[in-house]
């Protein structure tokens, strides 16, 4: 029996239990479809993640004071557990290393807003004139040199507080000091969970005096490309180890490694659903061995009759591995369809969410259905080859 | 060049046993036969006498236990099994009693089934078909599934099925057993044209009247044959 009619035939006896095969189809479909669509999700939140890390900055170095080891743990650096504090002479030092396109020294706390009758509790960065373009941040309005007494609002603020008229020249009073709006923030929405829309930029200096501190929360290093970070990265370890009398007492990192740490973690979450929903491929495939074994027991006499006409026990099994073959053709297929389906009602929920099924993911849960219709096909087969004609034509 | 020598089918001390509980049955027990080419066989016997062993082991859907099966001068008995599928795909014809077509299939498409297995080229298999169906007088059921057609011409389409790679060797287990007086002396009418056109016939039955129509006949018991015939 040729390839072409071994297919035709198959197809034919797939067709006319069309029950039977549409629901072995959708079984194994969803499965695929359940593969394509978590692996879209999991993709879709490393995409997201990756995007916002990237909105920060690019080819970003952070300063942070204290040694994670020595302050057990990143956290405790966040806390302020530190040795020895990081300072405005530290970050002009930064500066004036190789390989460093800018740096912003950044300070960062709370304070009450005030003008015109109105008061409010607003998120203060303290930086330079370089803070905004590290930070990827734009003016609407207005500029910011960093001058003393410059402030520059986020849009929510500027609009919270002059409704009527441009806030860039009005005086406003931030804590216990005067300053004179130089700019507006152009929308930037969240990033990373902080709203820059609702925050004020003042001074590094002018922040140190109203938080009453010498010290700083973080140095933003921008590096001239992605081949100087390293570079950049060892060269700032060295000189604040020179500059802290031989302490290392920093932590040095880099977008990049916070980057490839959160790629890896989510990659892994992404494979890791992926697996789970493979499973159900799994049990679409115990699916389709229960139902081609029960088809070798209905189609006994039909296998003995083919085996008195000639067939070959080969060509028996060949019949029904293709039968096999065709149903998981058509679930990849049709599960394709619906793991697209579904990534598109995903992303069209949660425009956020860049929810695109990796092309990979795709092949696989394809490729998974194949195989597992296929693997589940051999025992129902190989059991049918093996039918003897003379009981298989009475029926036994 | 004795009879037996020239015969087309040679069974020499064929043996098949079958286990029923602790009890071992000789379903054939040393049969000795040879058939020309073009004969007409009737094959008859009580229940359980071994005559539908003897039609499988002669269809290769059974292998003996002991003896020679030779078929056309070769030992078929000893082939392996693909070799045995195409013998009876390309030598040996069945009819059935209860005629095994395949349900899902059409009229036409059941006929076509050897053709298909011999990898004959579809325009040719069609043009087999169709002339088959032209000469047992079922063109215009060609599209009709086996539930769709009487019993008659259920037996009908089998008798083309199994004759459409024109066998040497035609054999029917019961051909008539399901079927009224009248449309069951419509398919031995059938069967005798086959017959008289050279094909070597054995039937199988239980029905004097139709084993009385064969030209020689085969009487069986216990496993054994008990009277042959002419």
């Amino acid at each position: 029996m040729t390839l072409r009619d071994t297919l035709a035939l198959s197809l034919a006896s797939v067709a006319s239990t069309r029950t039977r095969s549409l629901l072995i189809v959708l079984a194994m479909a969803l499965g695929v479809g359940a593969v394509v669509v978590l692996t879209a999700l999991g993709e879709g939140a490393r995409r997201y993640v990756v995007d916002q890390f990237a909105s920060l900055g690019t080819n970003l170095v952070i300063v942070l004071p204290g040694r994670a080891e020595t302050s057990g743990g990143v956290m405790g650096a966040v806390l302020g557990q530190t040795p020895r504090d990081l300072t405005l002479d530290d970050a002009r030092a930064i500066g004036q290393l190789p390989g460093v396109r800018r740096y912003a020294p950044l300070n960062v706390g709370t304070a009450e807003l005030a003008s015109g009758g109105r008061l409010r509790e607003v998120a203060v960065l303290g930086g330079n004139a370089e803070l905004l373009p590290i930070r990827h941040m734009a003016l609407a309005r207005g500029r910011f040199t960093a001058d003393a007494g410059q402030i520059v609002l986020g849009r929510v603020i500027a609009q919270e507080f002059f409704a009527d008229g441009d806030a860039v020249g009005q005086r406003v009073r931030l804590g216990d000091r005067r300053f004179r709006v130089s700019g507006v923030l152009s929308e930037q929405g969240e990033s990373m969970g902080f709203n820059t829309d609702e925050v004020v930029i003042v001074p590094v200096e002018d922040a140190q005096a109203l938080f009453n501190t010498e010290t700083l929360f973080r140095i933003l290093i921008e590096a001239d490309s992605r081949a100087a970070i390293e570079p950049v990265k060892r060269a700032t370890t060295r000189l604040l180890t020179l500059r802290h009398d031989g302490e290392e007492d920093v932590t040095v990192i880099t977008q990049d490694a916070v980057l490839a740490t959160f790629d890896r973690i989510l990659g892994a979450l992404t494979l890791a659903v992926a697996g789970i929903a493979a499973i159900s491929l799994a049990v679409a495939g115990i699916l389709v061995m229960n139902v081609m074994l029960v088809a070798v027991t209905q189609r006994t006499a039909e296998i003995g009759l083919l085996k008195a006409i000639g067939a070959p026990s080969a060509a028996v099994r060949r019949l029904f591995f293709a039968e096999a073959l065709w149903l998981s053709l058509a679930g990849g297929a049709f599960g394709f369809l619906i793991g697209q389906l579904g990534s598109w009602g995903i992303r069209l929920a949660y425009p956020a969410l860049p929810a695109w099924p990796p092309v990979w993911a795709s092949a696989a849960g394809i490729a998974t259905a194949l195989a597992t219709g296929v693997l589940a096909s051999l025992l129902p087969a190989g059991r049918a080859a093996r039918l003897d004609p003379v009981r298989a034509l009475s029926g036994k | 060049m004795t009879a037996a020598a020239a015969a087309m089918i040679r069974l020499e001390g064929i043996v098949r046993c079958f286990r029923m509980g602790d009890q071992e049955v000789r379903a054939l027990d040393g049969i000795d036969l040879a058939i020309g080419a073009g004969e007409y066989l009737s094959v008859m016997g009580p229940s359980g006498s071994g005559k539908s062993t003897l039609l499988n082991v002669l269809g290769l859907l059974d292998r003996p236990d002991a003896g020679r099966y030779i078929l056309d001068g070769a030992d078929v008995a000893a082939l392996s099994e693909p070799a045995q599928a195409q013998v009876r795909r390309n030598r040996i014809g069945f009819v059935f009693q209860s005629f095994h077509l395949v349900p899902r299939l059409t009229a036409f498409e059941n006929i076509e089934l050897p053709l298909t297995l011999e990898g004959i080229a579809p325009a040719e298999r069609r043009a087999r078909v169709e002339a088959a169906l032209e000469a047992i007088g079922l063109t215009d059921r060609a599209h009709h599934k086996s539930n769709e057609l009487s019993g008659g011409q259920r037996q009908r389409v089998a008798i083309a099925r199994a004759t459409i790679l024109q066998p040497a060797v035609l054999l029917a287990d019961e051909p008539t057993g399901n079927l009224d007086h009248r449309i069951g002396a419509e398919v031995v009418a059938l069967l005798e044209d086959l017959h008289r056109r050279g094909t070597t016939l054995i039937v199988v039955t239980h029905d004097r009247e139709l084993g009385a129509r064969a030209k020689r006949h085969i009487a069986m018991r216990d496993g054994k044959i008990v009277g042959d015939e002419r």
